[in-house]
């Protein structure tokens, strides 16, 4: 099976074990449906999918959005919702969830040693501080180590990056740029 | 294709003032996709924007769906960004003001960004649940936008003789457009007794020592408050929002319902 909108071939939907349920079934195949712009972490090692239910007739698949205007949020809804089909497990209904509202703590351990395998440095625990203050405060931002020569000497190139939720860095030491999956 | 006429309930009304205000200031933002001095600021702009657009059609959709709920003729999102007549726009006149130079741009954003960020934090306990839940996101957003729009006034202030006086030249030319957010009216005394959010006056106090902080590193202060006072939030705009939605809206209107 081919991700029409980004070409990425994705693994094939995993058998039905026996003697588990229909639910047990759809998460399997869910942590085989991959973020199309981070195509190492499925959508349950994000923490975007929150929960799954059997409704007799379709699933529902309760889905968390990470950024409000992130362009991947529809491709995800539909990967979902094909992958299921084809592991037989449809019809399935998406259901948009806001509240809570999605953040990087959800994003799993394996997700985040995935995501540093890949080469983007994965988020740090959000701090809740960051929710006080108005006042302006010049911020130093806390150096990350470089993914690929575990070196400090790293500095931020840029607040944003190639896709809403990564921020542009450089590792001084080995001269490589990389990207950091921002902590909201 | 003929516009849209929308609910003139209060609350309706108080969405859209929010919906409209993020989208405008998208469009504006995004005008510097391949425009900005640096690539990343090319992104950084963009990216902005994105979040803007998603804050945007998430609080129009409720707008729409609370034009059914009180009786009225539903809309959706892009009927409303797409098919109200300039009129009909609730910005404040300072987000469809031209983006200017960069400094215009980060100032803007400076203190939009301070403001949403507020007004987000108490929309947060909205008694309308999807409003309240559209807010726990963006309120995320509009921080990190603040972040990035202060850091960028205190290093153009803070940096050579020119960038200093193009923001002091920033801070003349929009100033006067500031107050009308924090304009006391009936919309908003009726979204704040039906706690559906706070009237934007309430917030006018924290905004200023917010801004004033940002400026002060910058070397910049809070100008004097002047009489003029912008009128967007009613509807009586600028002469430049209508080329904005000239631009945005052109193709719905000449092929109405089109999608790809």
């Amino acid at each position: 099976m081919i991700d029409a909108a980004f070409g990425t071939p994705l693994p094939a939907p995993p058998l039905r074990a026996a003697g588990s349920s229909r639910i047990e079934h759809a998460w399997a195949v869910l942590a085989t449906v991959l973020d199309p712009e981070v195509p190492v972490v499925s959508v349950v090692d994000l923490g975007i999918v929150r929960a799954v239910s059997d409704d007799g007739d379709a699933l529902t698949v309760v889905v968390t959005p990470t950024y409000s205007g992130c362009p991947a949020t529809e491709v995800i809804e539909a990967s979902i919702v094909a992958a299921l089909d084809d592991a037989g497990l449809g019809p399935t209904r998406i259901r948009m969830q806001r509240a809570p509202a999605w953040t990087t703590d959800w994003i799993s351990e394996s997700g985040k040693a995935k995501l540093r395998g890949y080469g983007i440095v994965p988020p740090g625990p959000v701090d809740l501080a960051k929710g006080v203050p108005l006042r302006f405060v010049p911020r130093a931002v806390a150096p990350l180590a470089c993914p690929r020569c575990e070196s400090q000497d790293t500095e931020r190139l840029a607040a944003f990056g190639a896709t809403a939720c990564k921020a542009l860095w450089r590792c001084r030491a080995c001269g490589e740029p990389f990207e950091h999956f921002k902590s909201i | 294709m003929q516009s849209i006429t929308v609910s003139s309930h209060p609350s309706v009304q108080y969405l859209l003032r929010i919906g409209d205000t993020c989208l405008i200031l998208a469009q504006r933002l995004a005008e510097w996709c391949g425009h900005a001095p640096i690539v990343e600021e090319d992104i950084a702009l963009s990216n902005m924007a994105l979040d803007l657009v998603g804050q945007a059609r998430a609080v129009l959709t409720r707008a729409g769906e609370l034009e059914g709920e009180l009786g009225g003729t539903r809309h959706d999102e892009d009927q409303l960004a797409f098919l109200r007549d300039e009129r009909d726009f609730r910005n404040c006149t300072l987000v469809e003001l031209p983006r200017g130079d960069f400094a215009v741009t980060m100032l803007r954003n400076c203190a939009v960004a301070i403001f949403l960020e507020l007004l987000w934090q108490r929309l947060e306990g909205s008694s309308d649940g999807e409003l309240a839940a559209i807010a726990g996101k963006a309120v995320k957003e509009a921080r990190y936008h603040r972040e990035h729009a202060a850091d960028w006034v205190v290093r153009l202030g803070d940096g050579t003789e020119e960038s200093a006086a193009r923001l002091k030249a920033a801070l003349d030319l929009l100033w006067p457009y500031f107050a009308e957010i924090f304009e006391a009216d009936a919309i908003d005394a009726e979204a704040d007794a039906a706690r559906l959010g706070p009237r934007w006056a309430d917030l006018r106090d924290d905004w200023r020592a917010g801004f004033a902080a940002v400026l002060s590193a910058a070397g910049l202060s809070l100008p004097a408050e002047r009489a003029f006072r912008s009128t967007g939030k009613i509807g009586r705009h600028s002469e430049h929002l209508g080329y904005v939605l000239a631009e945005m809206q052109h193709l719905q209107r000449s092929f109405p319902g089109g999608v790809w």
